[in-house]
């Protein structure tokens, strides 16, 4: 058992991957050598060697476009994109060829990559570095979106994407990075993709969310039951495409009342997807209308203004008791 | 299973082909040399007061970058990217422009935007998270710093495209980092630019690194002026940190687009001195003995020295210089610390006309900030929330 942070939990999947099968590959900026600019590879490098741990040229395009091919060749590549606002010029590959590949060789070819990001806000990162684009990724049929909230959910999602037959757009949400650290097993977990957790059991209220809301949505929880005594529960959904649609359900049926958090826009986000399940199948056990706590339908400020913009535990607190109080 | 034979395995010699004349070259050019050696015969004939406003304005980018180093460290300014050692090709390139003309940076070309008129709080605004900060000014021709590496090479080459269409005699100069150089976009961008012959000067600052990559391992060609032979053009390259060839190789590329003979590639060669941003630690990826040999050839103290020579700089100009500029970054980091960021304004600048829902979405987060959360229900009620 160790104390890790996120990165650290993740550079040790990478690690215990590359170990089980040489046919691991990672790809991408800044990714050898220097370890990453946020060290998620850090060491990899120097144990796996220059042919398996690969600094590309500055092209995303090129880093998932080869990809395709290695996998073509029976590779499995982590791509690590350097943020997510610089995934888009492999947005092209992704869209048109990472995700269709195996239907359009009815099988005879697959893509089971894994393309990594560190996504969101609340480092006080510049311009492009902040945004939380995962419902695009999640719209797209063929792949799956995951999206881990600590470190051992994040080592144990990491090992379980990179051995999926398929594509996995992981996003790693970069304010939880080093922001606590998780006893971690000395084995390697998987979890399923597909399947969130109840991250804290309540009777009262659903809070569902994932990444670094989570945190906030956590903190909203303790803050309702200690002053408004609102007993919440909270779901953690880990991965967004697939989405957990039963847990969603169980809980709905159970407190009537939901919040849904997230800080990518409103506008078509992950929450719209989980309201319209719950209205389409346990619209008659709610007793309040489902409320969404997001970013809102705006560029993610500069970092002086992002705290208005990204959503904390003050506004899913208020959601919620708004929610019971209607 | 197999089908086929295998087909026949080439032997022996080459087949003899024909050498296709291409009218395409590569060159280099330096003026004044790191160790201060002056090529007369190349010497660009500038007006001593336009020598002391260069030397002005490379001072000034010099020390607010050093002060922006400051600020970040006491937390005072967010992630910082310096351009300490890059000075002379920005401000060379800048130098060669007309008021008029489009200016389309990447994101190391601060002395240019000083050259060009941009007060020094922008920067500070930009690199201290506010939008402020990428809000050109009015009556500046400039496109804002631009973080997606390569992009901005296809935005400038539709500017220039655009000056060819309005037949106004203006021209577009572009930045673009050697990392840049591999991405699709500066490539396509190079190939509109000679399909449609545009008025663009393109330029790499090739500082030998993109992050923790080497230039090496960035392309396998031997120079990256040569990428512009592929389409049709003549790619130079020059002494990036020598502000004097910068100068003598910009002019006639600005010269050439803005008299219909399109495009240009100039590669300068030139070094980042410090961290890639002050989140990069250059430790991992780079020895100290290749700075110091860097430092040697910084283009501050080669221009000064050249002034110097010259006799259009002394001790008491320089010192003059210093204070004045010592007197602006003052009143640029007062402007700025003392500037409030309204959270509002964020809504305000997404489309023309606010819509419906950004009116409503903006109501909501007034709200929220205004009014205080609602009273704790007090224990005893346990239950009775609703
Ligand atoms: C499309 C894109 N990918 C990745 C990044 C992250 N990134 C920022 S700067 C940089 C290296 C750029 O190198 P270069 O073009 O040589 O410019 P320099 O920083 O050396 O001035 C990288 C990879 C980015 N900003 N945009
Ligand atoms: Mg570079």
């Amino acid at each position: 058992m160790a104390q890790l942070t996120m990165v650290q939990a993740l550079n040790l999947a990478l690690a215990e991957l590359m170990r089980d099968d040489p046919d691991v590959l990672v790809l991408g900026e800044d990714v050898g050598v220097d370890g990453g600019v946020f060290r998620v590879t850090d060491g990899l490098y120097q144990e796996f060697g220059d042919q398996r741990v690969i600094d590309t040229p500055l092209a995303e395009a090129a880093i998932v476009g080869a990809a395709i091919g290695l996998c073509v060749r029976g590779f499995r590549p982590v791509c690590e994109m350097q943020f997510d606002g610089f995934s888009f010029p492999a947005f092209h590959h992704i869209e048109g060829h990472v995700r269709r590949l195996r239907n359009r060789t009815r099988g005879r070819f697959t893509c089971p990559m894994v393309v990594r990001m560190p996504y969101g806000g609340g480092i006080r990162a510049i311009e492009h570095h902040s945004e939380a684009p995962e419902a695009t990724y999640a719209h797209l049929a063929g792949l799956k979106v995951v999206i881990p909230s600590g470190p051992r959910n994040a080592r144990a999602l990491l090992r379980t994407a990179v051995l999926d037959p398929d594509p996995v757009i992981f996003f790693e949400p970069k304010a939880s990075y080093r922001a606590f650290r998780e006893e971690v097993p000395d084995d390697p977990e998987t979890l399923p993709i597909g399947k969130g957790v109840v991250a804290r059991a309540g009777r009262d209220a659903t809070i569902i969310s994932y990444g670094a809301t989570l945190r906030a949505a956590l903190e909203a929880a303790e803050e309702l039951y200690d002053e408004y005594h609102i007993d919440a529960e909270v779901l953690d959904l880990l991965s967004v495409a697939p989405l957990d649609a039963e847990l969603i359900h169980e809980s709905v049926r159970k407190t009537g009342r939901v919040v849904v958090a997230h800080e990518a826009p409103r506008h078509c986000g992950v929450g719209a997807e989980i309201v319209a399940r719950i209205v389409e199948e346990s619209l008659l056990f709610l007793e309040a209308p489902v409320a969404r706590v997001t970013g809102f339908d705006t560029i993610i400020p500069f970092f002086v203004n992002e705290k208005a913009y990204l959503p904390d535990a003050a506004r899913i607190v208020r959601a919620t008791v708004e929610t019971l109080a209607f | 299973m197999r089908v086929w034979a295998d087909p026949p395995q080439k032997k022996g010699n080459r087949v003899p082909r024909e050498n296709i004349p291409l009218p395409c070259r590569v060159e280099s050019l330096s003026v004044l040399s790191a160790d201060g050696v002056l090529d007369k015969d190349l010497e660009p004939k500038l007006p001593e007061a336009d020598l002391k406003r260069l030397y002005r304005t490379m001072l000034a980018s010099r020390m607010l970058d050093q002060r922006c180093l400051m600020l970040q460290r006491q937390g005072r300014l967010g992630t910082y990217g310096p351009c300490r050692g890059q000075e002379a090709t920005p401000l060379g390139v800048a130098y060669c422009l007309r008021e008029e003309d489009w200016f389309v940076p990447t994101y190391r070309e601060l002395p240019a935007y000083l050259w060009r008129g941009w007060p020094m709080e922008k920067h500070l605004y930009w690199w201290g998270g506010s939008e402020l900060g990428s809000a050109t000014p009015d009556g500046i021709n400039d496109l804002p710093l631009c973080v997606p590496i390569g992009t901005q090479c296809q935005h400038a080459m539709g500017i220039a495209w655009g000056c060819k269409l309005r037949g106004d005699n203006t021209i577009c100069a572009c930045f673009v980092g050697d990392g840049g150089t591999s991405q699709g976009d500066f490539h396509e961008a190079m190939n509109f630019a000679t399909v449609y012959h545009v008025p663009l000067v393109m330029v790499i600052q090739n500082n030998h690194w993109a992050i923790s990559l080497p230039r090496h391992k960035q392309s396998a060609s031997q120079t990256l002026a040569q990428k512009a032979l592929a389409y049709g053009i003549d790619g130079i390259q020059v002494d990036g940190n020598d502000i004097l060839a910068v100068i003598a190789a910009t002019s006639e590329a600005v010269e050439k687009a803005r008299t219909g003979g399109g495009p240009t590639v100039i590669e300068a060669i030139t070094y980042r001195l410090m961290m890639h941003t002050t989140a990069d630690d250059p430790k991992k990826y780079r020895t100290a003995e290749e700075v110091a040999e860097w430092e040697k050839r910084d283009p501050l103290p080669r221009f000064a020295g050249y002034l110097r020579q010259k006799g259009i700089l002394d001790d008491d100009t320089e010192a003059a210089f210093k204070d004045e500029i010592n007197a602006e970054i003052e009143h640029a980091v007062e402007i700025y610390e003392n500037t409030q960021h309204d959270p509002f304004d964020m809504f305000r600048y997404m489309y023309a006309e606010m819509t419906p829902e950004l009116q409503r979405q903006m109501a909501e987060l007034k709200r929220h900030l205004e009014t205080p959360l609602p009273a704790p229900s007090p224990r005893e009620q346990a239950g009775d929330v609703v």
